[in-house]
Parts: structure tokens; C-alpha cells; sequence
């Protein structure tokens, strides 16, 4: 049920208890078994089966197989098949047309997807009908554009694609992570193997059900379900050219100790603790809607989330009551009600995750507040929830919390504000809220974070790069930059070439003694440019 | 009450309106008034008119849609403000605005009729013992003044204008503001002549008309300058907030209103008093009147969901809910004729 509880009269008989409004789930056609995508079908996995429930109510949605170490070869072995055989050797202008048509088909069964990631994930129908869901599109349509323009993605005439891509992806946005992944791997001739999270797999089934409508060449998209050591086995397959993750950044660092010293090449989307700075002249009513959508979209699972806000100190107190009145209206609960504001949280690793730091919190000595409502029995649920008086040293302002928990802090100037900033080892997101652009402008100019927005916050687009600074992680996803992260240019030698599947391993390393671009680090200095050339 | 002719350095004393001189200070001149408006907080349009979109996304279903409906009606001024008005058509939209839908007497009346000056006799008379908010059932009449709908007039003209429809027995005042002077910056001239209609509001027993101060956001054009005049009106006094004439396009828009009711809202927590909004022209739909609905309780509160703190200034709007209110009742749309036209 959805309820709303900030509203001082809000009894029964109250308009704002709106009657609820669920999204039919009747358009879901779910199996309740589901295999591993391997070469243009579903097949059976040889992992131990697990389940997926939805978040929040606990209840099981469908049984999905898990792959071993074996079905990873498998499906590997089917991409770098699906590579030579038809993918890399079709025209750009073929590979976009399966892609406008994948594009148009998740349009076409875009309610579909949205109900599917909803139950999945946890979070409300608006966003996955309103954001997850059209963006996903967006993203296919975009980088569909691209396939036959690959002369103008940066890397000269003629790029290369790199072979076979391994795509591990997170549970926040699992539809929309996986056109993130898929969309730009495809157009630049790619195949992929794509593991989506354990606890979020649906979408990405759907998705194989979508590659199949679309007719699609066996095996150029392939998804395996599983736990860790199913994306383990993936990114180490020696036959992988490319290992693009988006997650924690422990697991980042994992795998790219993993990794190193092979020839693959990897981008890696990480953690963050974004900065939300507001200075005393922003707009103030659509600031603290920034505010809120900078924490509490996808309930704070967002890895770019606005999760350390600096308030100039001179509107502090303001700046916390209006965002208190605010969130006390905000609605929680049936991620299927059209009206929820706030859905479940994704898994009960995660709420005891968010539980434990928000606990850290008020041990060190931040006041905790959090939004009065009446949390659902079942499933995984977090109030809303705010801390001021909190100092830089504080755990709930150093650590990624990933939900719904907004740690407020304060600085007097400019100069403040940036250092504060910049104070963490993550470096994705950051936004100013102030009326004066060229505030606004030097502002940005001074903060480290892959993304700065200006009086908005969480907002995307396929044709804009995303990615960040320091354990951030590195490489950029969308755009151009997007697109070349998975090509290389035509005069270096071809990741996938023959010799290298004889032994993967070695010829790896042969790989890297070989000559190669201007760009690559391995330049003789006499062409290392190396100044400008910092990102 | 004589008008105050700013002189260039806007030192010259105000009229002296109360809640000018609590917000802003005793020694209030066109120069402090000035520092007072530009010293609000912008407006981001673009976040503005996102958030109006995300209220206006709101799913009112089933029991919640009846009770909006219903409410809608309740909040309706019934308008009729054209050059071709006659004493007949006056008549009709009164006996309309007593019984909306002639097939379901359960439906509630409109707040009130909103007609020209000339015509406040005829609707006090049609409406009979209806007439007035304290009446049971009662109906208030409402007359659009001070040279509307482009308020271009000398101030006598005005004042006039609004005495006589006070005389007339009008219960409420729509008046203009001098767009022409508040987009000069001439802020100080538009604050005193609302104070001074507010003044030409009393009547003889000393009980005010309520005055609602119609901005024309149209022809403010820009979202700041809406802020602005909506703070302007209510320190000189105004009892509401209006949107539009209907006579400028574009009239109410839901990012507009939504940023009236903001005003409303922060000028409750600075003072604790309640200042009312109304929407005027292009709410044609009860699907957009809901969405209006869902922003006054989301934004200002539910408390301004009565009729003397929220209203939708429009005439083709009551139609379109009555035909709703029939699908709800009967299960099945009804055809445009089965709802009166005036």
C-alpha cells in the first residue's frame, strides 16, 4: 500500500491517500523457469539454480539457472563464433538496423519491461516507465545511428571492433545498464556476453527474448545469470577482448587485478559519493527538488547519487527544513503504484548494508532524521532519510551508503565547497545549484568528478559520456567516448586475430610487445603528448 | 487614497499596507520594495516546469477521483466575462451555477458566478437568498474590475469601476495589475494601487470585498517576474492570487500556478497567514483540473482545498466534470448534450 504520512491531516477521508493505482501486472508473460542465453536460445545451466524475488514483497518470481565455468566457455566460444563468422564481417549499416529494430521493439514492449524491472528491482513504476525503460531505448536508438559512422568515432578510418565483449552489470538499473553495455559493444561490431546481477536477471531475459524477435545472429548476444564467480569466469575467459563492469569498487579492483597483463580492454563504472553544493543564491524550490532526486531517485542506489550535500552555511537551516517539509510528502511504498515515490530496497544484503552505516552515523555523532512513514511488513524497506551535523570525517560523508540516506554538510565559500568537494577518493558525479553561471561555470571547472550537472541533477543522455575520476573507476560510457571503447584503430593489431585463439593466453602477451597507435601509452616518447592529454 | 508618484530614487513613502511594513519594515518606499522582490530566491524554469510535469503524472483513481471531482465543482467561479453578456445570459449561468447537472441534484454548487461590474445586480438578484458564502449552499458574485482585462485606466477610473460593483452587491473583486508599470519596474505604482482598490473594496458596514489580484503571468512572460508580482500582491494586501484575465494567451498554466501556490505556501511559514491562488482560463479538462487538485495538496497542503483558498476561474471546465461524474454514477460516458450548455 501506498501510504503518505508527512501530511499533518492526513486521515482516511484524505485526498492525498490516493486511492491506489497498480500497474497491471497481467502484460507480464513470465516463465517461471528460466535458462542461460547461449548462442540465440535458452538453454539449461550447469550452476546451482536460484531464485529472484521481488524486493518488495519477498515473494519468488521465477527460478533462473546459473552458469558454471563450462557455460561461460560455452557462450564465449559462441560470441567469438557469432564475431567471425557473421557480426564482424556484416556492413555498419546492417549491424544498425538490427539495433533500430531492437530499439523499436523494447518501445514496443516498453510496459512490459517497466512492470518486469519494477517487480525485479524494487523500484516505483514511474521511474522504471518514465527513465529505466525510455532511456534504454534512447540508448539503442543512439548508438544505432552509429553503426555506419564509425569513421568519425575518433580512432581514424576503418576502427576495428576488439572481439568478444564480457559485460558484468549492476542490480540498480538492470534494463537500462544493459543498453548502456549491449548498445555501443553492437554498433562497433562487438559481440557480448553479458551477466546481469544476481538478484535483478529478469529484464536481461526479456531482453534475450528481444535479441530473438529481432533476429539477431546466434550468439552475438549471449546472457549468463549467476552469482560472482559466474562474472569471475567471465572477464578471466582468456578468449574475452573486452571486460566492461559497472559496480562496487571493490569488485572494480578485483577485476582488474584480474586482468592485468592480458591484452583486454577494460572500463570500469564504479562507486561515487557525489557532491550536491548549494550556494544561497540558487532557485531554492527547484534546488531542493534536485536535492531529493539527487538521493532518493532509485531509492539512493545510484552510483552518481548526490549523496553529500554542502549547503552554504548562511541557508543551512533552511535549505534542511524545506527539504524535511519535502520529503514528508514523498510516497513509499507498491513499486507497481503509479503514485510511489519511493520504492524496496534491492536485497536484504543492501538494507542491512544501508542499516549499518546509517547506525555508524549516529554513533559518530550526526542527527539522524528520517521521513515519518509507515514502512511495508515484508520486503526491504528504508525510510528517507537525512543527517546533519555531519563532518567530513564522518563514515556516512566518506563511504558509499547506496540508498536512500542523505548526509548534509556545510561550507562558507567557493573555495570551500570545492575542496570538500573534492575531498573523497570517487570522482563520478557532482552538482551546483546557484543562479549566477559563472559560478556555476568556475565551479566546474574546479571539481574532479566525470559528470557535473548545473541546476538538475541525475539526468542522462545516450549522447553524453558518463563515467569518472579517481576509484571511480576509468573509461567513458555513451557518446562517442562510449562507442570508442570498444573499437580499435585499423592499423593496430586486431585483438581477435586468429593466432590468438590458438593460445589465448600467450598470444595476449605478444599482443602487447607488437607496435601500435600514437594514443597508446607504449609510444616511443618522441609522439607522447602526454600534457593535454590528462582526463 | 491618492497614488504616490515615485520620484528617481524611490525614497518616497508607500502606502502604508501592514503586511508590507511587518515583512519589509516601517520605512517602506518603492527603493525597499525593489530590494525586497529582487532579493527573493530565482526561478529555474526548467525545474519548475519539470516538477509541474511529475505532479501533473499523479494516478487519481476510483474513490479519489470522485471526491476531486466533486471538490473541482465546489471550487469552480462560473465565468462569463464577454462584451456580448446580457441580463439573459447572466440569468442562465446563475441558474447553472445553482444546479450544474439538472439530472443529479446530488452535484454541489459552484463557489461562485464571475461576471463584468454592470452585471453584479443581475446575478445578486438571480441568485436571490443563494447569494453569498454564508448563505447554506451559498453562491458568491464575483465582478472582474478596475478596467479589465487590461487595466488600462487612470486610477479614479479604476476605483470607480471597483466601487460601483462593491455597491452592486459584489462579494468578491477580480482586479488587474498595471503590467505596463511592473514591467517598467515601476513596482512601487502597481503595490499602491492594490492598496488602494483593497481600500475601494470596503463597504459601508466596513466588511471587505475579497480581492483577488490578477497578475496576467501571459504577459509577466517570465517565471521570476510571476514570483515577484505574487509577492507583490499579496504584501499590498491581495486575498488572492490570480493567474490570468483568460483574455491573454497563454492564461493558467499548471508550472505557473504551481509556482503560486510556492509563494502562498512560504508566505504561510513567514507569517501564518493563508493567501488563496486561482487558475484562470484554458483549464478546460477534469484530467487537467486534477492535476491542479494534486499540486495545491502536494505543494501548499490539502487545508487549501476550499473554496476560499483555492479557485479554478473558468466556464467549459464544469461541463467536462459534470459529463465525469455521470461515467461514475452510470458506468458509461454520456454524450455533450446530456449536460446544459449554459
Amino acid at each position: 500500500m501506498t501510504s503518505n504520512n508527512g501530511n499533518t491531516n492526513a486521515g482516511s477521508n484524505s485526498f492525498l491517500d490516493y486511492a491506489p493505482a497498480p500497474e497491471s501486472t497481467a502484460i507480464l508473460n513470465l516463465k517461471s523457469e528460466y535458462g542461460l542465453f547461449i548462442n540465440g536460445e535458452f538453454v539449461d545451466g550447469h550452476g546451482a539454480s536460484f531464485t529472484t524475488i521481488s524486493p518488495s514483497t519477498e515473494k519468488t518470481i521465477a527460478t533462473i539457472a546459473a552458469a558454471d565455468a563450462s557455460d561461460v566457455d560455452t557462450a564465449v566460444k559462441a560470441a567469438r563464433r557469432a564475431f567471425d563468422r557473421s557480426w564482424s564481417t556484416i556492413s555498419g549499416r546492417e549491424r544498425g538496423k538490427y539495433l533500430f529494430r531492437i530499439a523499436r521493439l523494447l518501445q514496443e514492449r516498453a510496459r512490459e519491461f517497466a512492470v518486469a524491472e519494477s517487480l525485479d528491482n524494487g523500484k516505483p513504476i514511474k521511474e522504471s516507465r518514465d527513465v529505466d525503460v525510455p532511456l534504454a531505448a534512447a540508448w539503442f536508438f543512439y548508438y544505432a545511428g552509429w553503426a555506419d559512422k564509425l569513421d568519425h568515432a575518433g580512432l581514424g578510418a576503418n576502427p576495428r571492433a576488439l572481439g568478444v565483449a564480457a559485460q558484468v552489470i549492476p542490480w540498480n538499473f538492470p534494463l537500462l545498464m544493459l543498453a548502456w553495455k549491449i548498445a555501443p559493444a553492437l554498433a562497433a561490431g562487438n559481440t557480448v556476453v553479458l551477466k546481469p546481477a544476481e538478484t535483478t536477471p529478469l529484464t536481461a531475459l526479456l531482453f534475450a527474448e528481444v535479441v530473438q524477435q529481432a533476429g539477431l545472429p546466434a550468439g552475438v548476444v549471449n546472457i549468463l545469470t549467476g552469482a560472482g564467480a559466474t562474472g569471475q569466469a567471465l572477464v578471466t575467459h582468456p578468449d574475452v577482448n573486452k571486460v566492461a563492469f559497472t559496480g562496487s569498487t571493490a569488485v572494480g579492483r578485483l577485476i582488474a587485478r584480474q586482468i592485468a597483463g592480458t591484452d583486454k580492454r577494460v572500463t570500469l563504472e564504479l562507486g561515487g559519493k557525489g557532491a550536491n553544493i548549494v550556494f544561497d543564491d540558487a532557485p531554492m524550490d527547484e534546488a531542493i527538488e534536485g536535492i531529493v532526486n539527487g538521493i532518493f531517485f532509485n531509492q539512493g542506489q545510484v552510483c552518481c547519487a548526490g549523496s553529500r550535500l554542502l549547503v552554504q552555511e548562511n541557508v543551512h537551516d533552511e535549505v534542511v527544513d524545506r527539504l524535511k517539509a519535502r520529503l514528508a510528502t514523498l510516497r513509499i511504498g507498491d513499486p507497481l503504484d503509479k503514485n510511489t515515490d519511493i520504492g524496496a530496497i534491492n536485497s536484504a544484503a543492501q538494507l542491512e548494508r544501508i542499516r549499518t552505516l546509517s547506525q555508524a552515523g549516529e554513533d559518530e555523532g550526526a542527527v539522524r532524521w528520517s521521513a515519518p512513514c509507515d514502512l511495508p511488513e515484508n520486503g526491504f524497506w528504508f525510510a528517507p532519510t537525512i543527517f546533519t551535523n555531519v563532518s567530513t570525517s564522518h563514515r556516512i560523508a566518506r563511504d558509499e551508503i547506496f540508498g536512500p540516506v542523505l548526509s548534509v554538510l556545510s561550507f562558507r565559500t567557493p573555495t570551500e565547497a570545492i575542496a570538500k568537494a573534492n575531498n573523497t577518493p570517487y570522482g563520478l558525479s557532482a552538482g551546483i545549484w546557484s543562479d549566477k553561471g559563472s559560478r556555476v561555470l568556475a565551479v566546474a571547472d574546479k571539481l574532479r568528478a566525470g559528470v557535473v550537472w548545473a541546476n538538475t541533477f541525475n539526468k542522462f543522455d545516450p549522447a553524453s559520456p558518463f563515467g569518472g575520476f579517481k576509484e571511480s573507476g576509468y573509461g567513458r560510457e555513451g557518446g562517442r567516448h562510449g562507442l570508442a571503447a570498444y573499437l580499435a584503430p585499423a592499423e593496430s593489431r586486431s585483438y581477435a586475430a586468429p593466432a590468438m585463439k590458438a593460445a589465448p593466453a600467450v598470444a595476449a602477451a605478444a599482443a602487447v610487445e607488437t607496435p601500435m597507435t600514437d594514443a597508446d601509452p607504449q609510444t616511443p616518447t618522441k609522439f607522447v603528448r602526454r600534457k593535454g592529454a590528462n582526463k | 487614497m491618492t497614488l504616490t508618484s515615485p520620484d528617481r530614487s524611490g525614497q518616497s513613502p508607500l502606502a502604508p499596507a501592514s503586511r508590507a511594513i511587518d515583512i519589509i519594515g516601517a520605512d517602506l518606499t518603492e527603493a525597499s520594495l525593489t530590494r525586497y522582490l529582487r532579493g527573493l530566491p530565482a526561478v529555474d524554469a526548467v525545474g519548475l516546469t519539470n516538477r509541474a510535469a511529475d505532479l501533473g503524472s499523479r494516478s487519481i483513481k476510483a474513490t479519489s477521483k470522485a471526491w476531486a471531482l466533486d471538490k473541482i465543482i465546489s471550487l469552480i467561479d462560473l465565468t462569463t466575462l464577454e462584451g456580448a453578456d446580457t441580463p439573459g445570459k447572466v440569468r442562465s449561468l446563475v441558474a447553472k451555477a445553482l444546479t450544474p447537472d439538472a439530472s443529479d441534484l446530488t452535484s454541489p454548487r459552484v463557489a461562485a458566478v464571475c461576471v463584468y461590474g454592470d452585471m453584479v445586480a443581475t446575478a445578486a438578484e438571480a441568485l436571490g437568498s443563494a447569494k453569498g458564502e454564508h448563505a447554506p449552499g451559498g453562491i458568491n458574485v464575483a465582478a472582474v474590475a478596475t478596467a479589465f482585462p487590461s487595466g488600462r485606466a487612470s486610477l479614479r477610473v479604476k476605483l470607480a469601476d471597483v466601487a460601483d460593483a462593491v455597491d452592486a452587491g459584489a462579494d468578491e473583486i477580480d482586479m488587474v495589475i498595471d503590467r505596463g508599470a511592473f514591467l517598467a519596474g515601476n513596482y512601487g505604482r502597481v503595490f499602491d494601487e492594490i492598496v488602494a482598490v483593497k481600500a475601494a473594496c470596503q463597504r459601508a458596514d466596513k466588511s471587505f470585498a475579497h480581492l483577488k489580484v490578477i497578475l496576467e503571468t501571459g504577459e509577466l512572460n517570465t517565471y521570476d517576474n510571476v514570483k515577484r508580482a505574487s509577492w507583490l500582491a499579496i504584501l499590498a494586501g491581495g486575498d488572492f492570487i490570480k493567474t490570468s484575465t483568460g483574455k491573454v494567451a497563454p492564461a493558467a498554466t499548471l508550472p505557473v500556478t504551481l509556482l503560486m501556490l510556492q509563494v502562498v505556501r512560504d508566505w504561510h511559514r513567514l507569517t501564518g497567514e493563508r493567501i488563496g491562488v486561482k487558475p484562470a482560463g484554458g483549464i478546460r479538462t477534469s484530467k487537467d483540473a486534477i492535476k491542479y487538485l494534486v499540486a495545491v495538496a502536494e505543494v501548499a497542503g490539502q487545508e487549501w482545498l476550499e473554496p476560499h483558498l483555492f479557485r479554478f476561474g473558468a466556464s467549459s471546465l464544469l461541463n467536462d466534470v459534470l459529463l465525469q461524474r455521470q461515467k461514475i454514477s452510470t458506468g458509461h460516458y454520456s454524450a455533450s448534450s446530456y449536460v446544459t450548455i449554459d
